[in-house]
């Protein structure tokens, strides 16, 4: 600032004062670029000498020294308030980028190790004998467990979770018992999923006796988990629907379930269907609670009331616990198993997201 | 008003009957019925299944919680004292590993709300939004897999350098003595396989979290509370301090307190990245690592019978408590602060 001040007499001299800029001396836009460039240089050279180069760690200082150089020249140039603006500017964009990387790391591991095995006996082999060198490897049997188990945590849970909504929006509204309800999800909310696990095992042991591993308790475990998400996204979706519409299909005679039937829960729709779409993506995924209720096993079981059943996320988990000859193999098949995952989860939440845009309320009509 | 239309809309219909039955069903009422009660029963199972949920571990973890100290058929805890000198070092190792994961978590993702909400440019906030919701979508066993195979690797020459040049750090330093001589030598976790390690990786997993909560409390800060502010010659940095951040406050700290909650419950990441002990340390890059209470129970539950099983299901309610706890408070705090919140 003071600066500015003490240049301005000077200027006044030698140009008309209309052509004075209103504003400081400002860096060039394209200033950052040169900013990283020097950091960088600067960290990698200041490596070199340290005789410890390397290409990530010189990245990781240049960014630093960038952040510090930037502030500095902003600091002497546009004075101290711009420099804090530019450093805040630098830091926040450098997070975002941060947060990018592991991501994007994560995803080429996946995508190239996982390319692999992605090939037809990956979803028409099971994991039959691994101590057979001459049989194909497959992880037919965990897709078909993690399809089973999901399908049957979806018909648990779906309809609790819709009629749990519709009762807090139309029927329980403000009450007490609503809001107790409505406590009660949020509490459903934070249960780890292990915990959930935990519960279905015990429920089977006491029933079943102990040790009892079945695809079925897999399922009530992910129930558990998949209800609170499903009342919660159902309920906002529900609240959206404006009263008019229901208090026109009063008037017209409409009694209270058709109203619900007819006018509410098809204005909702498609926000319900996003909403139960992501709640399936967030417990497809799910491991611990499954590796707790449902165990591990190498062979296709096709019925989830008895015996351990394999699926997806727990064959990824117990891929790097393989000893034996094919041990190497099976961690192959863990990272195709891994990639499948991915695919599954991320191809739902592109899914829910296409139905929720399509079918969203257009502005302005 | 919503909930008291209906009903006086059904004593009409009701009171219509006698003048003109042929135009009232009487189906309506049972349908009615049927379906309130439905719905009622649906929001009571909630209720049930809670309780369930509660009274099924209760009854499951006594018998660990009251045992006499001895064998449990869990190999790491045959000699441990009573549960408690067993669950201890175990909740340690939650709170601390949920701890360290915040401490790099939060202001990770306050930036990049931040980013998303008052810097990337409108067009692409949207997609960049789009972009870290893709974090969240990873599946736990997914981050797990890719910690120990690929972070925890490419990290080990760090620590490495880290034990060697900054050990006086009391979290740095893995060095223990062996032999008589006094002599030292390095007690690193094998291939970076260590709490830091564990703790990026919760940090990675809540990041999303955060950040979906707090860009959209930023992106409801008052327009005219920020138009001030620059009105008044404030840098965008300067407006960020004196509107969106104190506007942000209470969501920030329950975003937060709920990325805990999910942290704290996290399992497959760190169990397959830290092979832990029953123990309380603070050193961050040693082979000896505190493990948590669900990364404990995944590792040996598939193995333990009888009494381990008892055990397990015990510290799981430890965890369920732990979770519920940090949970309530941060609804509280959001609940308490939504009638100062001054979005109006």
């Amino acid at each position: 600032m003071s600066k500015t001040v003490t240049t301005e007499p000077k200027r006044a001299d030698q140009k008309p004062a209309m052509k004075e800029p209103i504003t400081g001396h400002q860096l060039p836009k394209w200033s950052w670029v040169l900013f990283l460039a020097i950091g960088i240089g600067i960290a990698a050279g200041l490596l070199t000498l340290m005789e410890t180069f390397s290409f990530a760690g010189s990245i990781a200082l240049g960014v630093l020294v960038f952040l510090l150089l930037g502030f500095i020249v902003s600091a002497a140039v546009e004075g101290f308030r711009p420099a804090k603006d530019r450093l805040a500017r630098y830091v926040v964009t450098s997070f975002f980028l941060l947060a990018l990387l592991p991501l994007g790391s994560l995803l080429y591991e996946v995508v190239t190790r996982g390319a692999a095995r992605f090939d037809w006996t990956f979803f028409t082999e099971t994991q039959g004998n691994t101590h057979l060198m001459g049989v194909e490897l497959g992880a037919m049997h965990a897709i078909v467990g993690t399809l089973m188990i999901t399908a049957l945590a979806f018909i648990i849970s779906v309809p609790i979770g819709l009629f749990t909504a519709i009762y807090l929006v139309e029927y329980g509204a403000s009450t007490k018992l609503a809001s107790g309800i409505r406590f009660l999800v949020d509490v459903m909310t934070g249960i780890p999923s292990i915990v959930a696990g935990l519960f279905a095992y015990s429920l089977f042991s006491l029933i079943l006796g102990p040790g009892t591993r079945s695809g079925f308790a897999g399922a009530i475990a992910l129930t558990v988990l998949m209800i609170p998400t499903v009342v919660r996204s159902t309920e906002e979706m529900l609240k959206l629907v404006p009263n008019e519409l229901r208090e026109a299909s009063y008037a017209l005679g409409v009694p209270k379930y058709r109203t619900i039937l007819k006018v509410v829960l098809p204005t909702s729709l498609a926000g319900i269907v996003t909403g139960v779409i992501l709640a399936i993506a967030r417990i497809i995924g799910e491991t611990a609670p499954l590796l707790v209720t449902a165990g591990y096993f190498q062979l296709l079981n096709a019925n989830p009331f008895s015996g351990p059943t394999s699926t997806l996320p727990v064959m990824v988990y117990q891929s790097l616990r393989t000893h034996g000859p094919r041990a190497e193999e099976m961690q192959m098949l863990g990272w195709t198993g891994a990639l499948t995952l991915i695919l599954l989860v991320m191809g739902l939440n592109l899914i829910g997201r296409l139905i929720a845009w399509k079918f969203a309320p257009k502005p302005g009509r | 008003m919503s909930a008291q239309a209906p009903s006086s809309d059904k004593e009409r219909t009701t009171s219509s009957e006698p003048l003109d039955s042929s135009l009232v069903r009487d189906s309506k009422r049972y349908g009615d019925t049927l379906f309130s009660g439905i719905s009622t029963g649906s929001a009571l199972m909630i209720f049930v299944i809670l309780a369930a949920v509660a009274t099924f571990l209760t009854t499951q973890a006594i018998p660990a919680v009251t045992r006499e100290p001895g064998p449990t058929g869990l190999t790491a805890v045959e000699t441990a004292g009573g549960f408690w000198q067993w669950v201890l070092p175990l909740a340690f190792g939650t709170v601390w590993a949920s701890v360290l994961a915040m401490l790099m978590a939060v202001p990770l993702a306050i930036g990049i709300a931040l980013f998303l909400s008052h810097y990337a440019p409108k067009r692409v906030a949207k997609t960049f939004g789009y972009i870290v919701d893709l974090l969240a979508a990873v599946p736990s066993v997914v981050f797990g897999l890719w910690g120990v195979t690929v972070l925890a690797p490419a990290l080990d020459p760090f620590y490495r350098w880290l034990n060697d040049n900054l050990s006086w750090i009391y979290f740095f330093n893995a060095w223990v003595p062996y032999g008589d001589g006094g002599d030292l030598r390095p007690n690193l976790a094998a291939g970076g396989q260590n709490m830091l390690t564990a703790a990026m990786v919760l940090a990675l997993m809540v990041i999303p979290i955060i950040t979906a909560l707090t860009r959209e409390v930023f992106l409801q800060t008052p327009r005219l509370h920020e138009e001030a502010s620059l009105a008044l010659g404030a840098t965008r940095w300067e407006m960020i301090r004196q509107a969106v951040l104190p506007f942000g406050t209470s969501g920030i700290i329950s975003s937060s307190m709920l990325g805990l909650g999910r942290a704290l419950g996290e399992t497959m990441a760190v169990a397959m990245i830290l092979p832990g002990k029953v123990l309380i340390s603070f050193k961050l890059l040693t082979f000896d690592n505190p493990n948590t209470i669900a990364a404990y129970i995944a590792q040996n539950f598939p193995e333990a019978e009888g009494d381990g099983n008892h055990q397990l299901i015990a510290a799981g309610l430890v965890l369920f408590v732990i979770t519920l706890v940090v949970n309530m408070v941060a609804r509280a705090i959001i609940h308490s602060r939504r009638e100062f919140s001054g979005a109006n």
